[in-house]
């Protein structure tokens, strides 16, 4: 038995007290959806978790209204300090339930329990605590004394943070005094349905949180609603395009999360231990299914062939299997056809003459896999360098001097974050200056905290989560 | 004796810091309120539009990198000048609308005011805007707004001066550069504010002034995939929906039109609407 292998140590499901059917939270409780109901399955092993119901148009409309009802007649005239004590509740009720959340998230996702108990669920609760706070103090917001909410917000999620993605929407709108109707992802209903019920235990008002399941449809009869004030999107830049033309010539406040194709770039002067594991953090982390992963290496080519090694031995010591033991490091790909994605981009990169270098893991009979793979002599035209994958897929590059490393990094119609890998903090902080990206990460990725600004420049979408700047997304003014 | 001819003057566009024709070589006639002929105007064509785009595109790197303290100075210097030009303007304004020298007169100093209450704003917003935030472990995260690029703004269509002023100067002061569309009724102000604007230490491109028609023009910078931002404000009697979902493919940033005297009222939202929020996490070693 190699130091690699270890004996099986599974997170109990026992904590887990899921029913076979789920139908939509709306007003406070759930109620059969008028759609065609879906199953959710273990993207581990393909079995079935749960038949979730879908929101037809009719569903959505009377999930909005709930959420009008609740803004007109409870949320907008209750006081900053009480809606500020229900979320604190909902933060408390989480941690409380933490376990059993993270085990929902791991199983419907994929995603490693490790991941999902030490990242995913303490970033919710500290969402919500944050927020929280914030609810009798908008004065200070920003846009002076006594700002407004908007209303109802529509806000529809993806599935490669499930529930995190679900607070970082929610929590702020409903301290900023609006109503929710919130789309979990078709692939990942169940951390949000388990949330409902946590809703219930906090004994919010009923309609300040509807959650509707269902497809893109269901999205778009959110989005297209004309009694929703506000559209916060987080997904695919195709899909926020088209909200954006949808949202066009409406008064919607409109708040963009899109996609990435993060340069992480390596100068030779990098702590390099720290910085082979930030690059495979950087990438691997959540399957690489992190809109801002740092799917490009850029490194300064004196030490090319040294970190392209040193990754390929610590990607050799990365264990892909079952999401719920606590060993996994690399979980399942989410959903057949985010495979299929991954495989047809990999595939072209071959074609296109980039050199393919996948770890020598073995892959379950069932479910959906991909294992940790590097491309090295990548161009700048490949697609592989271009378009997101979204999968744990990391192009290679080199550069010789700053310059050609910012220009290279400039060089996408993304903007969502980037790396950067230096023991000088003057080169660190005048290279930061000039790359064009929301979030910076220097000699560390893939950090989140609730009170620090997200957000993309250029194609990446606009607005902020996070912080004071992800309150601004859910008011305006005073009333003149 | 006779009495003096006058020297009238050709008002030509404003692009890349030098005074040009339409390359298209149109014009059109400029009346006053009276129907009395005033001056013919250049009638920009798409070309120029997109030679204006490349103007604010290329001069970016060099206002967005001077320093809040130069910006804020060279905005004051536009006030400055202005102000040394005020009659001009007074008697400009008057003849294109038909305003009161005492009306243009007030027109004139508000604009002139905006000006100085925008050049205060360059080194201050940024602490107002960004700021340190107290993340959860070893970490210095702070978060600054940057400028988003280039601006293309319609202005204000009911006012000679105040309007785009009002548009133009917010969009400068975090360090954008802007291609604005005059108004098309009284477009004669606009490129006199480009003379000010030349004489008054801003980098050739920073300011790129078209006199023409907005319908014709705003498709043209509304796709334009170099334009980051547009700003509606005077578009209000366009397609301006058309034109939001023009910008929508590149995820361009859109403020919509605001109507009636009050429109692009000096504020900081409309410093920070054409600005993107960086964040910086730089680790901290432990000591």
């Amino acid at each position: 038995m190699s130091f690699l292998e270890y004996a099986p140590a599974p997170e109990s499901r026992s904590v887990l007290h899921l029913r076979d059917e789920y139908g939509l939270f709306i007003d406070g409780e759930f109620r059969p959806g008028s759609g065609e109901s879906f199953a959710t399955i273990s993207p581990a092993d393909e079995s079935h978790i749960a038949t979730v119901a879908a929101a037809s148009d009719a569903d959505v409309d009377a999930a909005v209204a709930a959420a009008r009802r609740a803004y007109d007649r409870t949320w907008s005239r209750m006081s900053g300090r009480d809606r500020g004590k229900y979320l604190f509740r909902i933060a408390r009720l989480v941690q409380e339930r933490a376990r059993e959340l993270a085990v929902a998230e791991s199983l419907d996702n994929g995603k490693p329990i490790k991941e999902s108990r030490d990242v995913d669920v303490p970033l919710v609760a500290a969402w919500f605590f944050y927020y929280a706070g914030w609810a009798d103090k908008l004065d200070h917001a920003g846009y002076g004394a006594n700002p407004r909410a908007l209303g109802v917000a529509g806000q529809v999620i993806p599935w490669n943070f499930p529930l995190l993605m679900l607070a970082w929407k929610v929590a702020p709108a409903l301290a900023a005094g609006n109503t929710v109707v919130i789309k979990p992802a078709e692939t990942t209903p169940l951390s949000a349905l388990v949330f409902a019920e946590i809703l219930q235990q906090a004994d919010l008002p009923p309609g300040v949180v509807n959650i509707v399941t269902g497809a893109g449809a269901t999205g778009a009869a959110i989005v297209r609603h004309p009694d929703v004030d506000k559209v916060a999107f987080t997904g695919s830049t195709g899909v926020g395009r088209e909200i954006a033309k949808a949202v066009a010539g409406t008064p919607k406040k409109l708040t963009l999360e899109l996609g990435g194709k993060a340069a992480n770039i390596v100068f030779e002067d990098a702590p390099i231990d720290q910085a082979i594991e930030g690059i495979v953090n950087g990438i691997f982390f959540n399957q690489g299914h992190v809109c801002c992963a740092g799917s490009r290496l850029l490194v300064q080519e004196s030490i090319h062939d040294d970190v392209v090694d040193r990754l390929k031995t610590r990607l050799s010591t990365l264990r892909l299997g079952d999401p719920l033991d606590k060993n996994t490091d690399i979980g399942a790909i989410n959903s057949a056809e985010q495979l299929q994605r991954i495989r047809e981009l990999s595939r072209i990169g071959e074609d296109e003459g980039a050199e393919r270098w996948s770890a020598d893991c073995a892959i379950p009979d069932k479910g959906f896999w991909f294992p940790p793979t590097i491309f090295t002599n990548v161009q700048a035209s490949h697609r592989i360098a271009r378009d997101e994958i979204f999968g744990p897929v990391l192009s290679v590059l080199t550069f010789r001097t700053p310059a050609e490393a910012i220009e290279k990094a400039n060089n996408t119609p993304y903007g969502l974050s980037a790396g950067i890998w230096s023991d000088k903090g003057s080169r660190i902080l005048a290279v930061a200056d000039r790359l064009r990206a929301g979030v910076i990460w220097a000699n560390t990725f893939n950090r989140f905290d609730p009170s620090s600004p997200f957000g993309g420049y250029k194609e990446s979408g606009y607005g902020r989560e996070g912080g004071r700047h992800g309150l601004l997304a859910y008011l305006k003014g005073a009333a003149a | 004796m006779s009495k003096r001819l006058s020297v009238p003057k050709t008002y030509k566009l404003f692009v890349g810091g030098a005074f040009l024709r339409s390359e298209s070589g149109r014009t059109y006639e400029v009346v006053s309120r009276k129907g009395e002929f005033l001056a013919n105007a250049a009638l920009a064509s798409r070309k120029d539009a997109r030679d204006a785009v490349k103007a604010a595109a290329g001069a970016v790197k060099g206002w967005s990198g001077a320093t809040a303290y130069n910006r804020g100075q060279v905005l004051y210097r536009v006030a400055e000048v202005l102000e040394g030009r005020r009659a001009q303007f007074i008697d400009e304004i008057s003849r294109q609308t038909g305003a009161s020298a005492t009306a243009a007169a007030a027109e004139v100093d508000e604009a002139i005011d905006r000006w100085v209450w925008y050049a205060g704003w360059c080194d201050k917003f940024a602490q107002v805007s960004g700021g340190a935030n107290p993340v959860a472990g070893p970490y210095f995260d702070i978060s600054v707004p940057e400028p988003t690029g280039v601006v293309a703004v319609v202005a204000p269509q009911d006012t000679a001066l105040l309007g785009i002023v009002s548009a133009i100067a917010p969009a400068l002061v975090a360090g954008n550069t802007v291609v604005v569309i005059a108004s098309q009724p009284h477009p004669l102000s606009a490129i006199s504010l480009a003379e000010v604007l030349a004489t008054s230490d801003l980098p050739a491109g920073v300011v790129n002034v078209l006199t023409g028609s907005p319908a014709e023009l705003a498709p043209w910078l509304a796709s334009h995939p170099d334009v980051h931002a547009l700003d509606l404000v005077g578009a209000g009697d366009l397609d301006w929906i058309d034109l939001q979902i023009a910008a929508a493919e590149t995820l361009t940033r859109v403020l919509p039109p605001e109507q009636g005297p009050d429109a692009a009222a000096p504020s900081l939202q409309r410093i920070t609407a054409f600005t993107e929020i960086k964040t910086v996490w730089h680790t901290k070693s432990l000591v």
